[in-house]
């Protein structure tokens, strides 16, 4: 080996080195500047006009969750905002893996202005919130609404809306459409069948009695994602105990998920499961195998949310007039009546703090929550929106109409709970498998309620995770 | 000439090292690295925590439980696809009884070789989804099927004592095909004198299989190993379609405590990267002992 080989050969091992170099500055969690502060973003002048300040030709992205609602509501939404902001340059794109497409982007500092955080892809809202990467939407509440006069942003939202994007007090989340659970049926089937919707617990009980003895299944459940049993069980006991029960739950309170009004429930709806009310092989089924059941009138009950309809579009027979009703009354004792629903927001849309345009963000979601933009949605996808009022004059298919009724019939008795929202793993994961046990016969009331709780325990033993209190 | 060989070599060797460390190597070690950190994943915070998530791993009852299903994968999984592998294999290419004296596949060899082969063909997602179906508690073949016979009819994928082995099983179908073709583009390479001497020699098929072919394939076994214990320790596509890891976790995989942990319930990408070293040391360890407990002699033919 002479001289010259050996200059060469670091020469090129110089090469090497130096892309090496570069990797480590690139490293996942290194990008992003901290400290580069609200240097790059834009900002307009604020006026009556333009409360939020925005910058009227600061381009703006939108990244839309397509699912279920597609994302042709989100192109007539950024064409409203275009009519405002004619010079605004508008990116839109939409992708059903929400968390793996922006993940990067939020390292880096660059997400976009409005993402539908939204799917079985959502990115976990404790992991934002506890990051500090979504902006305060405060100020959008406080806006004056775009086209209902006299009123501002949260005056023409329906109530609970702003409590469920809200985390310790701050506004972060704004969930867009309005979101009933309950238990659905087929008018179709009880009318052709005489049958009534039972208001107690017995008359369900005695009426799933009828059912099944005319050789149709009472109920079906999606067993691989059993947590949809887990919304009536709840409300159950919501409607027995009042609004603290799921107070507690929510609070990660001790024993939360074994109050005597949980037990209540747990107990009674544990007949269905002892009596065998449910439709044998569900514990195998998929939330649409069961829902496709049912919708084959194999099942007279399910329960879900108010998108069963729109998700159910292209399988239910024609006149099959699903309804939804709310969960059964306990007893004379309870202290919410038969008609209390658990009604909340849902469809969550965030503004990430780092966005380049943080007020064309909150401006869109102006736009998104005027009475136009509501009703354009409403329209599209037949789903309500968290704007109050806005389907009037809209036809609506047989199902939201009973959506819309049952909201009213509950009112100010409405309920809702948000353990959900704060601790994804908790439902997804936890009560999800005490579910999937306890409604497949496999456990008692007692052992449900135990494994709920020792899952409500680990996530409050776990420092690693933010924890969260509302009020009342 | 040696003048020039340098450059050449450099510029020739130096792309693929480049690519290779920038999407091999360096995820690898970043994994290292963010594995020893509490990254949530969405903002570019990230401290230093030591061996802080390796700690919790160890009392993590749900990482065990999926390292517990992960084992029997590891000791069911290869032994049977290879056992049917080989066994088909010897019959496609010397299960026939034509002529007696030559060595040969059973009738309609090409066409069983393709069939064999179809679930290759499919990806995994496609398979999945087909067994889903076909588990299927109640319009589902396989219960038909029972049913139309008079046997019980079990929820599968809803009964914590047959989900995982409901899995498994979509795991060997969907392997076995492959290995069909590998042992038996194997065997051909084996030459036919040999066989015909032993069969002179008047020895079974079951001898010919265990004295003469499995020794000669040794080294295509040894790979089929390695490649599937490697699978066995993954298998998290499967489990995440088609049970995605329930009922009560009783089908849930490494993988998917991964998965789960920094995309699904929650963002907790610095214990996920911690689960994934455990996992790289993991796949490691059972390469390096498969090939160590596996070492034979080579045999070359002549």
């Amino acid at each position: 080996m002479n001289r010259r080989d050996i200059l060469r050969r670091s020469a090129a091992a110089g090469l090497l080195a130096t892309p090496a170099a570069g990797l480590l500055a690139g490293c996942a969690t290194s990008g992003g500047d901290d400290d580069k502060g609200d240097s790059g973003s834009y900002q307009g002048t604020k006026s009556e006009q333009n409360p939020l300040g925005v910058k009227e030709d600061a381009p703006l992205e939108v990244v839309i969750f397509n699912g279920g609602f597609g994302e042709e509501y989100a192109k007539s939404h950024e064409a409203m905002y275009k009519e405002k902001y004619p010079k605004a340059e508008i990116k839109h794109s939409a992708t059903q893996e929400i968390n793996k497409t922006l993940q990067p982007r939020f390292v880096d500092g660059t997400p976009p202005d409005v993402v539908n955080n939204s799917g079985a892809g959502q990115i976990d809202p404790n992991g934002l919130v506890s990051q500090n990467a979504l902006a305060d939407l405060g100020q959008l509440l406080a806006a004056p609404s775009l086209d209902i006069p006299g009123k501002t942003v949260k005056d023409t939202l329906l109530p609970g809306a702003v409590d469920v994007g809200s985390y310790d007090g701050k506004f972060l989340v704004m969930n867009y459409t309005y979101t009933v659970y309950g238990i659905w049926h087929s008018t179709k089937l009880f009318t052709e069948r005489n049958w009534q919707y039972a208001k107690t617990w017995d008359e369900h009980i005695a009426l799933c009695k009828q059912i099944k003895a005319a050789g149709i299944a009472p109920w079906t459940y999606a067993g691989i994602h059993p947590r949809y049993m887990s919304w009536p069980l709840i409300s159950t006991a919501i409607k027995l105990g009042g609004p603290s029960v799921a107070l507690a739950i929510d609070n990660l309170e001790p024993n939360a998920w074994k109050s005597d009004a949980m037990k209540t429930a747990a107990d009674a709806w544990y007949q269905i499961v002892k009596d065998k009310y449910i439709l044998e092989g569900s514990p195998g089924l998929d939330h649409k195998q069961s829902q496709t059941a049912w919708c084959q009138g194999k099942a007279a009950f399910i329960s879900c949310g108010s998108w069963l309809e729109s998700e159910q579009k292209d399988v239910t027979p024609a006149g099959f007039n699903m309804t939804v009703a709310p969960t059964p009354s306990l007893g004379s004792g309870d202290k919410l009546p038969f008609e209390a629903i658990r009604g909340t927001a849902g469809e969550p849309f965030i503004v990430p703090a780092k966005a380049k345009n943080v007020a064309g963000g909150l401006e869109y979601f102006r736009t998104m929550l005027s009475k136009k933009g509501a009703q354009d949605f409403t329209k599209k996808v037949a789903s309500l929106t968290v704007v109050a009022g806005t389907t009037e004059g809209v036809e609506l298919p047989f199902g939201l109409t009973s959506v819309v009724k049952a909201l009213e019939a509950s009112g100010s008795n409405g309920f809702n709970w948000v353990y959900n929202n704060y601790y994804r793993k908790l439902e997804r994961n936890l009560v999800d498998a005490a579910c999937g046990e306890f409604f497949s016969g496999r456990s008692t009331p007692a052992e449900f309620l135990d494994q709920c709780q020792n899952g409500a325990d680990s996530i409050a033993q776990d420092s690693s995770i933010k924890k969260y209190k509302r009020a009342a | 000439m040696r003048h020039g060989r340098y450059p050449l070599i450099v510029s020739f060797l130096l792309p693929p090292l480049v690519l290779y460390g920038v999407f091999v190597l360096s995820p690898y070690l970043q994994a290292f690295q963010i594995s020893t950190t509490d990254w949530l994943g969405y903002s570019a915070q990230a401290d230093p925590v030591g061996l802080a998530n390796f700690q919790t791993l160890l009392h993590d009852g749900y990482v065990w439980n999926a390292l517990k299903n992960n084992a029997i994968l590891l000791a069911v999984v290869p032994v049977l696809t290879i056992a049917l592998g080989l066994f088909f294999a010897t019959m496609l290419t010397m299960g026939g009884r034509r002529g007696r004296a030559g060595v040969s596949g059973v009738r309609g060899t090409a066409v069983y070789r393709l069939v064999y082969f179809f679930p290759q063909v499919l990806s995994v997602v496609i398979i999945a989804l087909l067994w889903k179906e076909i588990y299927h508690p109640n319009s589902g073949l396989l219960n038909g099927a029972l049913r139309a016979v008079g046997l019980p009819a079990p929820t599968w994928l809803g009964d914590p004592r047959f989900a995982f082995w409901c899995v498994l099983a979509v795991m060997v179908w969907s392997n076995v095909g492959f290995y069909v073709v590998l042992f038996g583009a194997a065997m051909q390479a084996i030459p036919r004198d040999i066989y015909e001497a032993v069969m002179l020699d008047g020895a079974s098929r079951t001898v010919m299989l265990r004295k003469i072919t499995i020794p000669l394939l040794w080294d295509t076994i040894q790979v089929a190993w390695i490649y599937l214990a490697i699978a066995a320790l993954d298998g998290f596509i499967l489990v995440q379609l088609m049970t995605n890891g329930g009922p009560n976790f009783s089908s849930d995989v490494i993988g998917m405590r991964m998965y789960d942990t920094a995309f699904g319930s929650e963002t907790k990408f610095g214990y996920a990267s911690a689960i994934g070293v455990v996992m790289f040391f993991l796949t490691l360890s059972v390469a390096v002992l498969a090939l160590r407990a596996a070492r034979r002699d080579r045999i070359e033919y002549s």
